[in-house]
C-alpha cells in the first residue's frame, strides 16, 4: 500500500466516524490550545517584566549600603555597616569617566499638606538626574530642577494619586504644599504609570535630596542609582564605584552594586521558569489527550474488527494495517494541534485586546512542543490499538458481522 | 492446485479439545469447480479457511499450486492471498464508508498498484458486472445481490487462481442468488478454480464436484456430472 493511500484511507476512516473524531480532535485542540495561551501568558508576563526594567533607563547600576557575603541570598534592605552612603560618596562618583549620571536617594515617609488636607506619604529625596535615569514622565511642569545639591530650591514634585487628593480639579503648579515642617513649591507632576520596582509612584512626593535628609535628619542614603556611559562600559563603572566608595570608606568595602543586567537576567530564568511550569502543566492535557485518543481508538479497533479481518482477508500484512491505525492517530494528532494553534492565537489575540499593556504571544518553542508533543502522544497511545488491530485473527474478526 | 494431506485442526474451547478437521486429504484441480457441503459445524468452513490461508492447520501439509505454503510466514501468506486468492462471503464484508467502485479497488491498493493503472481495471470490472451505474453508490444504497456483485469484483480484480466462496448466496434472495452462481459458474468457465462452500443443496449439486462433511471428515467425493 503506498504511502498516499494509506493517508486517504485514514482520512476516509476518519471521516466516516465524525462524533468520534470529532471528539478526539476536541481533546486535542484543548490541550495545544492549553499550552499555546498558558506558555503566552508566561511569557508575555516575562516580557513585561524584562520591558519594565528597560523602561527604568539603560546602563543601570544600583549601588546599596551593606556588604552581602559570597555566600548568597538578596542584598540587604537595611544598612549593616557604621559607615552609611553619603551625598559626598555620590558626588565622588560622577567624577568616574565610566559614569555619566548619579541620583541619590533618600527614602521616608512624612505628612503631606495643603490647606487642611493631609496625607502621610512616601518622600524620595533625590535629584535633577533621577528624571533622566528613571525616565520619569511628566503630565504637568517639570521635575526637580538642576542646581547645586548643597543648596536646594525648596521645590517638589507629586505624584499624581496625591495631586488628586490634595488638589481635586485647583491648578496645582506654583502652589505650596507643607512637607512636615517644612513649605514646598510645587513644580511638577508625575504621569500616573502605577507600580514600578515595588514603588507607588503615583502616591509619592519628590523633593531634593539634602531637603529630604534634613526632613528626616539622616545623612544617609537609601541607595545610589548610577547610569554607565554605554552598555561596555558597564563592568568598568562596576568596579570603579566599589573601588571610590571603599577608598571613601578606610578601605572597607561595604557597599553593594548591582547591575540591571544581572537584574534582569535573574527576572528573565524567573519568569522563564515560571513559563516553562506552567506549559507543563498545560502537556499534562495533551498526555490526557493521548489517553483518550488510545481510548477512542481501541473502540474503533472493536467495531471495525470485521474490516480489518477483511482487509486481512484481501491481504494486508500486519505492517500495513498497523500503519493504517498509526496513520489515523497521527491525523488526528496533528488535525487537533492545528485547531488547538488557531484557537490559542485567537485567545492570546483577545488578551491582547483585552491587556494592550502585556505582550502575550506563545513562544516559538513553546508552538513547536505542543505539536510535537500532541504527535508524539498520538503515536504512542495509537501503538496499543494498532498493534492489536493487527494482530486480530482474520478468520474470528470474518466471522462477527 | 490445491494438496491438502492429512490436515488436523484443533480448537481449544474451554479446555476441551475439538477436532474440527481429521486427517483431510484432499487435492483440486486448476479450473475445478468444487461445492463443500455438510451440516453446521461439520467443518466446512474451516477447511475454507485453511484453504484460504486464513487459518493454520495444526498438522498436515498444504500445497497450493506446488508450493508448500504451510511453512511460509503470515506476511508471505498473506501476499499468496492478496495475488492468488480470492474470497467472497455471506455477509459481502464490504467496506461502508466505500463507494463501490473502491470497495472494488481496495485489493489493488493493498497491493500498491497506482492510480494510473487501477483505474481502467476498476472500470472494466464495473462494467464487467453490470455495476456501472453503481460505481459510487456505497453498499447501503445497493441491494443485495448488487452488493455481492461487488465482492466478487473485488475478489477477482487480481484475477487470483483460486476463488473461495463461503455461502454466497446465503444472505440473497432466489433471484439474486441465481444471478450470483452464475456470475462465479461463468468465472469458472474461464478457468478459474471455484471452492464453494454451502449447506444449500440446490446450489451444492451445481459443482461439478461436490463433497459432503460430517464431523471434519470427508465422507462423500462424488463426480456431479455423472
Amino acid at each position: 500500500m503506498t504511502a498516499e493511500d494509506g493517508l486517504r484511507y485514514a482520512f476516509t476512516s476518519l471521516r466516516g466516524a465524525r462524533l468520534r473524531s470529532g471528539l478526539m480532535l476536541l481533546a486535542m485542540a484543548i490541550g495545544v490550545a492549553a499550552v499555546v495561551v498558558l506558555s503566552g501568558l508566561g511569557e508575555g508576563a516575562r516580557r513585561y517584566v524584562v520591558g519594565e526594567f528597560a523602561a527604568l533607563g539603560s546602563h543601570l547600576l544600583i549601588v546599596l549600603p551593606g556588604r552581602n557575603e559570597t555566600t548568597g541570598g538578596a542584598p540587604p534592605m537595611v544598612s549593616e555597616t557604621p559607615r552609611d552612603l553619603t551625598v559626598d560618596d555620590a558626588e565622588a562618583l560622577k567624577r568616574n569617566r565610566s559614569v555619566r549620571r548619579v541620583a541619590p536617594v533618600s527614602v521616608g515617609s512624612a505628612v503631606v499638606s495643603h490647606q487642611g488636607l493631609q496625607r502621610e506619604v512616601a518622600i524620595m529625596g533625590t535629584t535633577h538626574a533621577m528624571y533622566q535615569v528613571r525616565h520619569f514622565d511628566m503630565s504637568q511642569g517639570g521635575f526637580l530642577p538642576p542646581g547645586d545639591i548643597f543648596h536646594p530650591q525648596p521645590v517638589c514634585v507629586l505624584g499624581a494619586k496625591l495631586r488628586r487628593e490634595l488638589f481635586g480639579n485647583e491648578p496645582v503648579l506654583g502652589a505650596y504644599v507643607r512637607i512636615g515642617d517644612r513649605r514646598f513649591r510645587v513644580v511638577g507632576v508625575l504621569r500616573e504609570q502605577g507600580q514600578s520596582l515595588g514603588m507607588n509612584t503615583d502616591d509619592l512626593a519628590i523633593i531634593p535630596v539634602t531637603s529630604a535628609q534634613a526632613l528626616f535628619n539622616s545623612y544617609s542614603l537609601f541607595r545610589i542609582l548610577v547610569e554607565a556611559k554605554s552598555r561596555d562600559a558597564i563592568a568598568p563603572a562596576q568596579r570603579a564605584i566599589v573601588d571610590i566608595i571603599k577608598a571613601r570608606h578606610e578601605g572597607e568595602e561595604d557597599v553593594t552594586v548591582i547591575t540591571q543586567e544581572s537584574m534582569l537576567a535573574t527576572f528573565d530564568r524567573i519568569l522563564g521558569a515560571l513559563t516553562l511550569t506552567v506549559t507543563g502543566i498545560a502537556a499534562i492535557s495533551l498526555v490526557v489527550a493521548g489517553v483518550l485518543i488510545m481510548n477512542v481508538m481501541l473502540v474503533a479497533v472493536s467495531q471495525r474488527t470485521a474490516e480489518i479481518g477483511l482487509l486481512k482477508a484481501l491481504g494486508a500484512p500486519a505492517t500495513t494495517i498497523l500503519r493504517l491505525f498509526l496513520t489515523e492517530a497521527a491525523l488526528l494528532s496533528l488535525l487537533g494541534a492545528a485547531i488547538g494553534l488557531g484557537v490559542g492565537a485567537a485567545s492570546n489575540w483577545v488578551l491582547r485586546l483585552i491587556y494592550p499593556s502585556l505582550p502575550f504571544h506563545a513562544p516559538d518553542w513553546a508552538v513547536a512542543a505542543a505539536v510535537l508533543v500532541a504527535l508524539g502522544t498520538g503515536l504512542l497511545f495509537g501503538v496499543l490499538p494498532a498493534r492489536r488491530a493487527a494482530r486480530l485473527n482474520p478468520v474470528a474478526a470474518l466471522a462477527r458481522r | 492446485m490445491i494438496r491438502l494431506e492429512g490436515i488436523e485442526r484443533v480448537f481449544d474451547v474451554g479446555g476441551q479439545q475439538v477436532h474440527a478437521l481429521h486427517q483431510i486429504d484432499l487435492s483440486v484441480g486448476r479450473g475445478d469447480y468444487v461445492s463443500i457441503m455438510g451440516p453446521s459445524g461439520s467443518g466446512k468452513s474451516t477447511l475454507l479457511n485453511i484453504v484460504g490461508l486464513l487459518d493454520r492447520p495444526n498438522q498436515g501439509r498444504y500445497l497450493f499450486e506446488e508450493n508448500d505454503v504451510t511453512a511460509l510466514s503470515d506476511d508471505q501468506q498473506a501476499q499468496v492471498r492478496r495475488e492468488r486468492i480470492g474470497f467472497v462471503f455471506q455477509f459481502f464484508h464490504l467496506v461502508p464508508r466505500l463507494t463501490a467502485a473502491e470497495n472494488i479497488e481496495l485489493p489493488l491498493v493493498l497491493a500498491g498498484i497506482p492510480p494510473e493503472q487501477r483505474r481502467p481495471k476498476v472500470e472494466a470490472t464495473l462494467r464487467a458486472y453490470g455495476l456501472a451505474q453503481r460505481a459510487h453508490h456505497r453498499p447501503e444504497q445497493l441491494s443485495g445481490g448488487q452488493r455481492q456483485r461487488v465482492a466478487i469484483g473485488r475478489a477477482t480484480i487480481m484475477e487470483p487462481g483460486l476463488l473461495l466462496a463461503d455461502e454466497p448466496t446465503g444472505n440473497l434472495d432466489r433471484a439474486s442468488g441465481h444471478e450470483v452462481v452464475d456470475l462465479l459458474e461463468q468465472l469458472n468457465g474461464r478457468g478459474i478454480t471455484l471452492v464453494v462452500v454451502t449447506h444449500d443443496p440446490e446450489l451444492g449439486q451445481r459443482a461439478r464436484r461436490q463433497l459432503h462433511m460430517v464431523d471434519g471428515a470427508i465422507v462423500s467425493d462424488r463426480d456431479g456430472t455423472t
